[in-house]
């Protein structure tokens, strides 16, 4: 007997599936909602190489539904506490921990080691450009996402040449302020429990062949009323003119921009315009346990939903750059104040504390 | 008597704009007749992306709707 042996005893698994998994390399983007019950069965199964990626770290509000992490690991990267504690549970399995967010300009090389993605982030700019390197690169993408009480699963891209991909569903990426995620409006921890557990069954049965999967397909459902639709997905010729037409194009994209983040800048943008007008203001618009905390540089915390109550603050400021935790929430304070300060300066930083020339990597 | 509606159901944020999950319409011929509809009754569905299911399956740009057909309004989500 070995630990797999309930699992091989099933009819129509066998071994032969077991062994399946244990030659499988998967790549698990993001290690938070959907992430953590990824992580945790895809391991169980015996899953022979594991990829997780994220940047970012563990602050208290994503306990309710971060199952991986604990009061104690407040402050520390997800990627390297998940791999941690995976490594302690499975000698044999092999965890690979990659403490970065996603990008242009590093997702080819840690994609081509693996034969399946799945993807478990937060917002579209990533879910978009892990989509199109997935086409790109012809592997099979394990989609999953949630909103409020609701979500939903898919494989695509597993089909080979006909494989529907997430531009055929939708083409163009949604605005950030369009559709809020979980930090703003608030999620139950079970659901991204429950979904992240139907994108690991969709991985096991997609690596194994055990079953119907949901290639080429894909399930909502909903927590509240245990409703489940299933979509039959179809080809839509509009997919093809967002997909950058190489790896090499896809690098010199702004998946930022792509996602309607136009009123957006850099870091270092943002920083260079400080600079120029030294009466301007820098706000971070989190809550006050969200972590890391921008260090050395004067700046003022006012939660997004205190905004437009403190708005005459910044009456007299001639500048005013708002930054969050991806970008997100900071855009959306960019839209509030324009409506009290029209033709005022007023950025977000695109990616906020997390994003790649973040000071805090510095 | 024929039936002469349709249903649609609406998931995520179409289903708040909509301040439903469920409408039942009369009868419309197809995906664009319905989508002009939703946008003058519910002007804020503008300027929301979503993709269109007829009897669960997706449909592309301008389809028919066969009589007594449910139709999903699907939004993109992006939480995780």
């Amino acid at each position: 007997m070995d630990r797999f042996e309930r699992q091989y005893i099933l009819p129509g698994f066998g071994k032969e599936a077991q062994h399946k998994l244990e030659q499988a390399k998967v790549l698990v983007i993001g290690a938070g909602g959907l992430g953590c019950p990824v992580l945790l069965y895809l391991a169980a199964a015996g899953v022979g190489t594991i990829g997780i990626v994220d940047g970012d770290v563990v602050s208290l509000s994503n306990l309710n539904r971060q199952v991986l992490f604990g009061e104690g690991d407040l402050g520390l990267y997800k990627a390297e506490t998940a791999a941690h504690f995976l490594k302690a549970k499975y000698h044999d399995i092999k965890i690979n921990c990659i403490p970065e967010f996603i990008t242009t300009q590093n997702i080819k090389a840690i994609f081509s080691k693996y034969d399946l993605i799945i993807d478990g982030s937060d917002n579209f700019p990533t879910r978009y450009l892990v989509n199109d390197a997935c086409v790109l690169m012809g592997k099979p993408l394990v989609f999953g996402a949630v909103y409020q009480n609701e979500g939903q699963v898919a494989i695509l891209n597993g089909n080979g040449q006909n494989s529907i991909n997430y531009r055929d569903i939708f083409p163009d990426p949604p605005t950030a302020y369009e559709i809020p995620n979980c930090n703003e409006t608030g999620v139950l921890g079970v659901l991204p429990g429950i979904i992240g557990t139907l994108q690991a069954a969709e991985t096991i049965k997609y690596l194994t062949g055990y079953g119907e999967t949901l290639v080429d397909k894909m399930l909502f459902y909903n927590l509240l009323s245990h409703q489940a639709y299933t979509m039959e997905l179809s080809k839509n010729q509009d997919s093809k003119k967002g997909i950058p037409s190489s790896m090499e194009a896809l690098e010199a994209t702004d998946y930022a921009v792509v996602c309607g983040d136009g009123d957006s800048i850099d870091w270092e943008e943002a920083f260079a315009l400080l600079n120029k007008f030294p009466g301007g203001t820098l706000v971070d618009v989190r809550e006050a346990d969200e972590f890391p905390k921008l260090k050395g540089f004067k700046y003022q915390s006012v939660p997004l939903d205190l905004i437009d109550e403190k708005h005459q603050e910044w009456l007299n400021s001639e500048l005013i750059l708002l930054f969050c935790q991806s970008g997100v929430r900071s855009l959306k304070a960019v839209k509030m104040l324009e409506k009290h300060f029209p033709g005022k300066k007023i950025h977000s930083i695109s990616g906020g504390i997390e994003a790649p020339d973040s000071p805090i990597y510095k | 008597m024929t039936i002469t509606k349709i249903r649609v159901v609406a998931f995520g944020m179409i289903a708040e704009k909509i301040k439903t999950n469920l409408l039942e319409l009369e009868y419309m011929q197809d995906t664009e007749v319905l989508l002009g509809y939703l946008y003058q009754q519910y002007p804020d569905l503008q300027h929301t992306k979503f993709s269109i299911a007829i009897n669960k399956k997706m449909a592309v740009g301008k389809t028919a709707i066969p009589v007594g057909a449910e139709v999903a309004l699907l939004p993109p989500f992006s939480g995780g």
